[in-house]
């Protein structure tokens, strides 16, 4: 049951420095959004912003309105946490936690949010490790250290541990800008298997990936430096890189830009 | 002009010629004309060296070279300086050490040991080290990690930066103060509320809420230290997952800088275990064994302070086993703690 | 898009609410109570030494701050910090004017010197030797360093006597110098440690451009090492005054326990507070431990002042990073 992301009027500071301002979208439902821009143009703060992660940096906050499934996720008393099990997120470098073993890691969101049993977990890993494609590559040796294993099969880790928690949304930043080529395409593969079960929102540099990927694409640009992000234009990928509407559009996606 | 890139160089040989040349005239100025014994001459030696070196490097190589070679002779020679007492502090305790490491050393307290008794030990000492180290511990671990938790995850503005100088000031108040500290606010004030006579009270334990005091700082520095070194990107994971953030600092944050937290807390340890003046002044002087902390007790540094400034000849050697067990357990504690921490899976 | 949506979703699909009482908040309150704790342990120390030592202050009969010597019998109770802290700044300043240019030319071989896995090796024992409790230093320096530095004080005051630091007729023996000389070995670990850090971190960049003018290993080091690392230098150099101001057994045990104010190293002689507080704490009734911890409390005013204005630079310093 993946879940329709709102945002009205989204703006997001650092202090006293405006990164987006008035962000205003609406994502679909079992759909793959890509959001490209030139660097510092506010994609990565418009994604964070989603689950609530923009806030967990000293003086950063939101404005506007951001729901999902019509809940207001910004509204007070809200449970952050509970967010953020329902929104997903994988970062730019994969982080498992160094500590555990590859089992662990897995199941890690799970056993903090309180199940137990040996059964259950066991179960709930590896259908988040054959979500992730990652079972056949590590089922012999789940007790090894998550660090262990090449970039490409840890960022896998980690998209295997934000699924076992079934959340509606998965939040993707730059997820295969630290991997190899390979490993890149493994990863793209697994986002359209996943576009099935969930709604993503994946931020990316790489233009053949958010076309390659993605249903919907979003531009974001800024006009200088200090000025804050703005979302430009907003439509189908296939329109977006072959006929955009705007004149900006055209220039970043063809290279006269950013 | 042509620039020539070769320059004339000292043989390979010159330094090691001139160092003996110095050797041999100091050696021939201090005992010849009656200067002084060895010490003059090396002092002498060192000198005449350094000058005999400047003055050819000058001439050959120029005046460049020449401050270059000195600067390295005398970095060179601060090092064997430091050497030397070192070296020989490390012998002696040995050394000095080894002639009463018996067992009724560690067998047997000083109770009933007059000035002509050559037996006697340390037991008492030991365990009054161990349950005073020991109590300070349990008191300073939980505090200190919880107060380097709130400097690193929860603290912002003023009171965090307040507490942040503070904790680094802390780590530099003298024990003799502390032991001071301890004994105007626990023994005079707080001990006599416990007592039946309304008496202050010396005790072991008030040792240990003095070492407690040296430690606190040390073990939130190092463990603040430790935390910071954690990746922001583990906390983030961990938050994206719906872990509420203190979960995230006891399951995943605290785990991860584990290693370095502990070598933190040893080597605090370490330095609690060899302090002498805060015990001095507030466990009071107990010759027998006493395993109860709130009884006055002895420890291994007060011990070889007592018995170092014990006219009986036989206080000596037992002050000198003393120390080598302090310096076993201390080095071994600091030698442990630093092998850990490289093995620590954080680095800087 | 949204006109559907009110303020306050269906109740079936509220999201839960934060818990005012939870277990997130107990946590915070608890580790902040953890980090206030310093403060107030700070704070303690100043109100209890403060507390204790008015009394014995009121009953002084002499001037604390001008009064040289310190009798807290019953019969004669006048005591004075004045020879003491002369003492203690004494002591330290030496140790520190001997231990200083020597832990640096170490910290310096180690950083940029010694071939790397000898300098890991030794930066290693440096800091193990930091670890050495100061009783074994005391100890050694009372038996063992004891004669050679009467020798060299019998030397200075044969040939240099004239200048009054090395100037009187003996005895020579427990002194200033032979306990400056024990400081200055005790702090050298800690000095050194700490400025091989700073050294270390110069960077690369920087040494680099130096070398590429032309200059020399030592003009390198003058021109990016030394200014790079000074604010580390001043800290670490005064982290171990610090130390040796505070440092009591081993002076208690190397020092000659005299109440006069005298630039004179060689001679019999020197003392500090904190020797003072282990000399006389045996012998002190209620009145005479009030005495000693009015003068705890004025060697924890200087450390604190001393280590304050380390710290004060090291920040400053972070701010330019």
């Amino acid at each position: 049951m993946a879940k329709r992301i709102e945002a009205s009027g989204v703006t997001a500071y650092y202090g006293a420095f405006k990164a987006i301002d008035s962000v205003s979208m609406t994502i679909e439902p079992k759909s793959v959004t890509a959001l490209i821009g030139p660097s510092g143009c506010g994609k990565s703060t418009f994604l964070r912003s989603i689950n609530r992660m923009h806030e967990v940096l000293p003086g950063a906050r939101v404005e506007g309105r951001l729901t999902v499934d019509h809940q207001d996720i910004y509204e007070r008393d809200v449970d952050v946490t509970a967010v953020r099990r329902m929104i997903g997120m994988v970062f730019q470098r994969p982080n498992p936690f160094p500590t555990m073993s590859i089992f662990d890691n897995v199941v890690a969101g799970l056993r903090l949010n309180g199940v137990r049993g040996k059964a259950a977990l066991e179960e709930a890993a590896e259908k988040a490790l054959r979500g992730a494609n990652l079972w056949n590559e590590v089922k012999d040796r789940l007790k090894k250290p998550g660090g262990g294993l090449s970039g490409g099969q840890q960022q896998r880790l980690c998209i295997a541990r934000t699924i076992a928690v079934e959340p509606q949304i998965v939040l993707m930043d730059e997820p295969c800008s630290a991997l190899d080529p390979i490993s890149t395409l493994a990863i793209e593969d697994l986002i359209s298997q996943l576009k099935d079960k969930y709604t993503i929102v994946i931020v990316t540099h790489n233009m053949q990936q958010a076309a390659r990927v993605s249903d919907r694409t979003a531009f974001f640009s800024i006009e200088k430096t200090g000025d804050p992000g703005r979302l430009v234009e907003y439509d189908d990928t296939q329109k977006i890189f072959t006929n955009p509407a705007e004149r900006k559009t055209e220039d970043y996606i063809t290279g006269r830009f950013g | 002009m042509m620039v020539s890139l070769t320059a004339r160089r000292l043989p390979r040989f010159a330094p090691l010629a001139i160092g003996a040349g110095a050797v041999a005239v100091a050696a021939g100025l201090s005992f010849g004309l009656g200067l002084g014994g060895p010490v003059m001459t090396g002092i002498l030696a060192a000198l005449l060296f350094v000058a005999a070196l400047f003055g050819t490097a000058w001439r050959v190589e120029g005046s460049r070279a020449a401050r270059n070679r000195v600067a390295s002779a005398l970095i060179y020679g601060a090092f064997v300086l430091a050497v030397i007492p070192l070296v020989s502090v490390m012998f002696t305790v040995v050394d000095k050490g080894w002639a009463r490491l018996d067992g009724t050393f560690f067998g047997t307290s000083m109770n009933n040991i007059s000035a002509f008794d050559a037996h006697g030990g340390a037991y008492h000492a030991i365990i009054g080290t161990l349950e005073q180290v020991g109590i300070a511990v349990l008191i300073t671990v939980p505090l200190g990690i919880l107060g380097a938790v709130y400097i690193v995850e929860y603290g912002r503005g003023k009171l965090a930066s307040w507490i942040r100088f503070f904790v680094d000031v802390m780590t530099g108040i003298p024990s003799i103060v502390a032991g001071l500290f301890i004994l105007a606010f626990w023994v005079m004030v707080v001990s006599p509320m416990f007592s039946a006579d309304g008496a202050p009270t010396l005790s072991g334990f008030a040792a240990s809420l003095a070492l407690s005091v040296l430690m606190l700082p040390t073990v939130v520095r190092s463990t603040e230290e430790m935390l910071r070194l954690v990746p922001n990107e583990l906390r983030e994971g961990s938050y994206a997952l719906g872990i509420p953030k203190w979960k995230t600092i006891t399951k995943i944050v605290l785990p991860t800088a584990g290693p370095g937290i502990v070598t933190g807390v040893m080597l605090a340890i370490a330095r609690a275990a060899g302090e002498t003046a805060p015990v001095m002044l507030v466990a009071g002087v107990n010759s027998a064994i006493a395993f109860n902390p709130f009884e006055s007790q002895s420890s291994l540094s007060y011990y070889v302070f007592d018995q170092a400034t014990d006219s009986s000849k036989y206080a000596e050697p037992r002050a000198w086993a003393g120390a080598l067990t302090l310096v076993a357990i201390v080095l071994t504690l600091t030698v442990v703690a630093k092998l850990l921490a490289r093995r620590s899976k954080l680095s800087r | 898009m949204t006109s559907s949506t009110t303020t306050k979703p269906a109740a079936g699909a509220m999201l839960p609410r934060r818990r005012r009482f939870g277990a997130e908040t107990i946590f915070r309150w608890l580790t902040t109570g953890a980090g206030t704790a310093v403060l107030v342990i700070i704070v303690a120390i100043a109100t209890f030494l403060i507390a204790e030592a008015v009394p014995a202050l009121r009953d002084n009969k002499e001037n604390f701050f001008t009064y040289k010597e310190w009798f807290t019998g019953p019969a004669d109770r006048k005591f004075g910090i004045a020879a003491l802290a002369f003492g203690t700044v004494l002591s330290a300043t030496i140790a520190l004017l001997l231990a200083v240019p020597v832990a640096l030319g170490i910290a310096l071989f180690l950083s940029h010197y010694a071939p790397r896995r000898i300098s890991t090796t030794l930066g290693f024992l440096i800091d193990l030797l930091a670890a050495v409790p100061s009783i074994v230093f005391g100890l050694w320096g009372r038996d063992y360093l004891v004669d050679p530095v009467k020798d060299l004080s019998a030397w200075l005051n044969e040939y240099m006597g004239w200048l009054p630091l090395f100037g009187g007729d003996g005895p020579f023996g427990k002194s200033v110098l032979l306990g400056s000389i024990v400081l200055a070995i005790m702090v050298l670990p800690i000095i050194t440690s700490l400025s091989r850090e700073v050294f270390m971190q110069t960077p690369k960049a920087n040494e680099e451009a130096a070398l590429a003018l032309g200059a020399t290993k030592w003009e390198m080091i003058r021109t990016s090492v030394l200014p790079y690392g000074r604010p580390g230098i001043i800290a670490a150099v005064l982290l171990g005054l610090g130390r040796a101001l505070g440092e009591t057994i081993a002076l208690a045990m190397t020092l000659g326990t005299t109440f006069v104010i005298s630039f004179n190293l060689v001679e019999t002689g020197g003392n500090s507070i904190a020797a003072n507080i282990a000399n006389k704490f045996g012998e002190a009734d209620d009145f005479g431990r009030g005495a000693l911890i009015a003068s705890g409390l004025v060697l924890f005013t200087i450390t604190l002042i001393v280590n304050m204005t380390a710290r004060a630079i090291v920040y400053r310093r972070r701010e330019f990073r």
